[in-house]
């Protein structure tokens, strides 16, 4: 194995383009040094991108914010402007592991390691973020939902990067919202979770709303139909019912040792109705 | 595997050392430069016992690869007192039997220096979920949240 | 009365609080644990496992694996011999498999190599041929006619005939006329019960380093609760003299019994003396989880007839249990325990063990007592429930007492029930409030505590301090105690005092620290290893002074003359005494060996407040209060502390923790992130109550504290999820998919 600690995208780009073996691409590294140990991984070349000038880097844009690749959980969480604005997309990230792991573990990672229960996710989807790409081939914008191909599989070419994740700016009265339902209260992988990402009207309704569900199918779920039974109302409780069963309805989870499928569909209605009370309530309190 | 040279500081000292690109932090430090005071639990992060800081952020340092180390700062358990006079934390864990089997110790130790420098008053609640990823068996945590909140009330002079 | 009886006294240090003599090493990374020993010339050692549940061994080739480079021995089982005895057997088969391959992680081969790497490349170079054979992981299929034979030929002759082949034992205890006693109960219930098997889950992997030398001397350093235990599986299994291997315990990370027993240690010497040098050998946390540990998983039948006015008139306990891939005899204790805690006029319990492909089980804090009591509890809450009766009044109705004929055939002596029934009945936790989907939970919890072979050694140094030498390995501050029964014995501050853990060449024999014995038997030989070299003292003063031994005694740490006939002397202190040893007769030593007798049993009553999220089926402890008897407690911080881990341990068995198999044999969770133990976040603090019953068979009155808190748990978390919730859950964990489905089966 080879180390290599890039000094820019283009040169990680050109060493990851160019290497014939396996290669990856270390940021954080909470995920891939766990698979080196395992013996999951046997990769030839480990690029490491967190000396690449811009990497560690949130920067204010059109009203949102730009977070580099390998800005760290703690980094986004001490992030005022980020908090406020993003709320939901904060908290998601940084339920990932503990501190230990936070103090090392990136968003952009934790959408490349594309596992369906990852944290971060959701609440980047309902977010409606952008992930910005460098490759062979230049660099291009892609919406969070495009990334992720199935389990440990992602939409990038080879000798693609993350190079940075956009939050788009929004209104005052908006917020959002990340709950996931663990067995215990730290140190789990996500059974079932919620984004809702909601902005509310001037006469208090939804105006708009985002809701994402995770570790109830192969990728991050739109729950489009959700957003649509809450948009116009104020979540009262029969809404809140009504948007629980529409996510039930598109969940298309596993049995496996975190859960029964069972488990997971409802989960996830009861995480998302929870989610948008909170998102609800964080709007209405900025306004 | 080539070896990599890596030069980096440790508890305030330079410290020069040779790895594999694959060897952890964790590995370096017990056996390449033996600081055996960080534990290995379980390797993967899930346990907290190989907790150090690198440039002030608590980190596992089994997560960490020894070639990241290249300019870092780092801080081990073995680096938490003073000389002879323990750290108010080390104090308080044993005037308040806050370990039995001590393997955990070092790694909550660390960590719980990391929370008292970012918050110096925590409520029991943020030191309960601050040290969630530090795992104690033998404990129930109970005589460590109190001994950490005695330490802290000691340092904030309360 | 017998000089170790008890007698009561006013203590001057047993029952403070001082500083552990091991603390500053513990906090400052310096005390040495398993892993962090290391020797010159010193190899490296990894392990090969089966990949499959069940599975013979047609054939291993190590040849490629011994070419590689620094690759410098390979062991498999042709390396080591086949004992005739059936434990010793079972043990070696444990450490490395011979004819089959029993669970999935069972050792096939291991390798020492001048790196980790070079180890691990071997592993992969070593070719098995299995043929895999049908496995059987759940006890229930395993007890069926025509379920996969885990082991044949290995049922002892009291299983009923005509059972499955993998049922190894059968026990019986009781007394009474069941059926009269039922048919005078004005309810009956009987249910069933299910639990995981969990993992001690300490949390520092076993690791040793293993020297062999040429001409047949050995040293291991290991993690272990029991230095001589671990020389007397070794030696025999390499077919070693006793006095050849010197084992030196390292400090231990945790054990809670799963360091009671070899699992890789015989493999790491066959590697050494095969190699010629030092070998460490430490294992991963997914070799801890797949190889070492767990508990018996079990299956138990309860029924228990009472009367409306809260007497139990019969109870019967059927208990099936497996100790994974060999024979277990820990369904006895399970079986003995069951009952323990109320006088019974007609009680019995049965039990089985059954043999599954799961790794073989170790000894856990109470060794199968947390599960029979806890399916025991339930039933009783559940008729207090029935009658509307308090669950603690009933308990108080039914408790043993001095004089009590317990279930298990012993008349008891003095022990403490009643009064830990009585301190939770007073205190404000058992009368505050309860919110919605709240529940309380309540208890007995019981262990028989153990004593054992003991040795300890005590010098009086020249210059007034002392050292203790003492055979067991400190695994949750008993140094500290120690020092405590030798101060106060002695009459010298504590800080006088150094209290080691010998290895192996330096003291006689000391069973396992197991069985909450320490504080107990290395207590008390202490204590009399003290009056011993107190008598020793007394003797010179006399010598000194020119009068008769007998008229002299030891007051407040010195020698006087005992009464006016004596004599008028100045008093000598043991410093004086020690600084002039040399011109009275040389070292003074105190020493006592003993099989400590009288351990005097623990019991515990638990008191929990949870909340059930109605909708996810997730359970919080909200307060959680201890009460436990301890006889007296010598270092009350460390009596706490046992009394808090052992909750929390029982905490996390109840909701979380299990080892999960899949339809093809593999434990799917070997790691600390889906086997879960408890973490700080899901706890509130731990408050305890303790209760001093002195035990009649221990000079200060010291009843073990280490086992009997995993006990109540959990029934206490179960009976409290039961009263929040209107469901009464009857499998191990109650995790939240098993809830929230029985909540909405509930309606």
């Amino acid at each position: 194995m080879q180390y290599v600690a890039a000094k820019t995208a283009d040169e990680a780009v050109a060493l990851l383009a160019g290497h014939s073996g396996m290669a990856r691409v270390l940021a954080g590294g909470t995920d891939l040094l766990v698979q080196l140990k395992s013996g999951m991984v046997e990769p030839d070349l480990v690029v490491d991108i967190k000396r690449i000038p811009g990497m560690r880097d949130i920067t204010p844009e059109a009203g949102g914010f730009r977070v580099g690749a390998a800005v760290s959980g703690a980094e986004l969480g001490e992030h005022a402007g980020v908090c406020a604005m993003w709320p939901g997309v904060v908290e998601g990230f940084n339920l990932i592991g503990s501190t230990q792991v936070q103090g090392r573990a990136t968003m952009a990672g934790n959408l490349c390691n594309a596992s369906p229960a990852g944290d971060a996710v959701p609440s980047l989807v309902a977010a409606g973020a952008t992930v910005r790409v460098q490759g062979p081939n230049g660099t291009r914008d892609v919406p969070i939902l495009e990334i992720p191909a199935g389990p440990g599989r992602t939409t990038l070419a080879k000798g693609e990067i993350v190079t940075s994740i956009f939050l788009p700016g929004r209104p005052d009265r908006a917020s959002d919202a990340y709950l996931r339902f663990i067995p215990r209260t730290e140190m789990d992988i996500a059974v079932a979770s919620a984004g809702v990402s909601l902005v509310l009207g001037s006469d208090g309704t939804v105006e708009s709303a985002r809701v994402a569900l995770g570790a109830v199918a192969p990728t991050i779920l739109l729950a489009e139909e959700a957003a649509k039974v809450i948009t116009g109302t104020r979540l009262d409780d029969e809404t809140l019912a009504r948007m629980a069963t529409a996510c039930e309805a598109i969940c298309k989870p596993i049995d496996d040792k975190r859960g029964t499928v069972e488990f997971r569909t409802r989960t996830a209605g009861v995480l998302a109705k929870r989610a948008a009370r909170i998102a609800y309530d964080r709007a209405g309190a900025k306004a | 595997m080539k070896t990599i040279q890596v030069s980096t500081t440790i508890n305030g000292d330079p410290v020069e050392f040779i790895c594999t690109p694959d060897e952890t932090l964790l590995d370096v430090l017990r056996n390449r430069l033996s600081l055996t005071g960080a534990k290995e639990g379980c390797g993967t992060g899930d346990c907290g016992a190989c907790s150090v800081t690198v440039n002030g952020r608590l980190v596992c340092s089994c997560l960490v690869l020894g070639a990241e180390a290249q300019d870092a700062e780092i801080s081990t358990i073995e680096g938490m007192a003073d000389g002879d006079t323990l750290h108010p934390l080390q104090r308080a864990f044993i005037e308040h039997a806050a370990l039995q089997c001590g393997i955990c110790t070092p790694g909550i130790l660390v960590a719980a220096k990391a929370l008292l420098e970012k918050n110096p008053d925590p409520t029991e609640e943020e030191l309960r979920y601050w040290l969630a990823g530090n795992l104690c068996r033998c404990t129930g945590y109970d005589k460590i949240i109190r001994a950490v909140q005695v330490a802290a009330a000691e340092m904030r002079g309360a | 009365m017998a000089l170790d009886a008890y007698q009561k006294r006013e203590f001057k240090q047993v029952g403070t609080r001082p500083n552990r003599p091991d603390g500053v090493d513990k906090v400052t990374g310096r005390a040495m644990y398993g892993a962090d020993v290391t020797a010159p010339g010193m190899l490296h050692a990894k392990v090969l496992r089966s990949p499959h549940a069940h599975a013979r061994i047609r054939s291993i080739d190590t040849s490629a694996a011994e070419a590689l480079p620094g690759v410098k021995a390979v062991v498999t089982s042709a390396d080591f011999g086949v004992p005739e005895d059936a434990f010793l057997l079972d043990v070696q088969d444990h450490c490395m498999a011979r004819e089959k391959a029993l669970y999935d992680g069972h050792a096939v081969a291991a390798v020492a190599a001048t790196s980790i790497a070079a180890a691990k490349a071997a592993l992969k170079l070593i070719k098995v041929d299995y043929e895999v054979l049908p496995h059987v992981t759940d006890l229930d299929e395993a007890m069926k006619p025509g379920a996969p034979v885990v082991q044949a030929g290995r049922a002892f002759e009291n299983v009923p005939a005509g059972m499955s082949e993998n049922v190894t034992h059968h026990c019986e205890f009781g007394h009474g006329d069941l059926e009269a006693g039922f048919a005078k109960a004005d309810h009956v219930i009987e249910r069933s019960f299910k639990t995981a098997a969990t993992h001690q889950g300490y949390i520092e992997p076993n690791a040793c380093l293993a020297s062999v030398t040429a001409d047949g001397k050995a040293d291991l350093w290991v993690c272990t609760q029991g230095q001589f235990f671990y020389r007397t599986l070794c030696s025999a299994i390499l077919g070693m003299e006793a006095s050849q291997l010197r084992v030196t315990a390292s400090e231990i990370g945790g054990g809670f019994g799963g360091k009671t027993m070899v699992y890789m240690e015989p493999v790491a010497l066959a590697l050494s003396r095969k190699a010629g040098r030092p070998v460490k050998l430490v294992l991963t946390r997914d070799e801890v989880f797949r190889a070492t540990g767990p508990t018996v998983s079990s299956s138990m039948d309860i029924k228990i007839g009472m009367t409306k006015d809260g007497r139990i008139t019969a109870a019967q306990a059927r208990l099936r249990y497996s100790g994974g891939a060999f024979h277990c005899g820990t369904v006895d204790f399970g079986a003995q325990a069951a009952f323990a805690a109320y006088d019974l006029d007609a009680v019995r319990s049965l039990g089985w063990n059954v043999m599954t492909n799961r790794p073989k089980e170790s000894a856990y804090r109470a060794p199968g007592a947390p599960l029979s009591i806890y399916a025991v509890e339930s039933v009783v809450d559940e008729l207090c429930q029935h009658f509307g009766l308090d669950p603690l009044e009933v308990r108080l109705k039914n408790a043993a007492d001095k004089g009590t004929k317990s279930s298990y055939g012993p008349t008891f002596d003095q022990i403490g029930l009643k009064a830990t029934l009585e301190a939770a009945k007073a205190h404000p936790h058992y009368a505050a409030p309860l919110g919605p989907n709240q529940g309380r939970g309540l208890s007995c919890g019981f262990w028989f505590n153990f004593g054992g072979n003991t040795c300890v050694s005590l010098s009086v140094n020249t210059d007034g301090t002392v050292g203790v030498t003492e055979g067991n390995p400190d695994i949750g501050g008993s140094r500290a105690s120690i020092s405590l029964m030798a101060a106060e014995e002695l009459g010298i501050p504590y800080d006088k005092i150094r209290t080691i853990v010998a290895d192996t060449s330096s003291l006689g024999y000391n069973d396992v620290t197991d069985g909450s014995r320490v504080t107990f038997a290395v207590g008390l030989a202490t204590i009399k290893a003290a009056r011993d070299a107190i008598k020793k003292m007394c003797s010179r003063a006399a010598k000194i002074w020119g009068i008769d031994e007998d008229a002299v005694e030891w007051v407040d740490g010195a020698a006087v003359p005992a009464g006016p006939n004596a004599g008028k002397f100045p008093p000598m202190t043991l410093a004086e005494i020690a600084a002039v040893s040399a011109e009275t007769g040389g070292p003074i030593c105190g020493h006592h060996e003993v099989n400590a007798d009288g351990a005097g049993v623990s019991f515990g009553v638990h008191l929990c407040d949870i909340e059930v999220d109605p909708e996810t089926g997730a359970t919080k402890v909200l307060r959680y209060t201890v009460f436990q008897d301890a006889g007296k407690a010598v270092h009350p911080s460390y009596v706490e502390g046992q009394m808090q881990g052992g909750a929390v341990q029982g905490i996390g068995w109840a909701l979380n923790e299990e080892y999960i198999y899949g339809a093809d044999g593999k434990l799917q969770n070997p790691g600390f992130l889906d086997y879960r133990i408890p973490v700080a976040s899901d706890l509130p603090m731990i408050d305890t109550v303790i209760l001093e019953i002195p035990n009649p068979g221990h000079p200060y009155g010291v009843r073990g504290v280490g086992e009997t808190g995993i006990v109540p748990p959990l029934a206490a978390i179960a009976n409290a999820v039961s009263r929040a919730v209107g469901v009464r859950m009857t499998e191990l964990p109650m995790s939240p998919p098993k809830l929230q489905k029985a909540l909405a089966e509930k309606g």
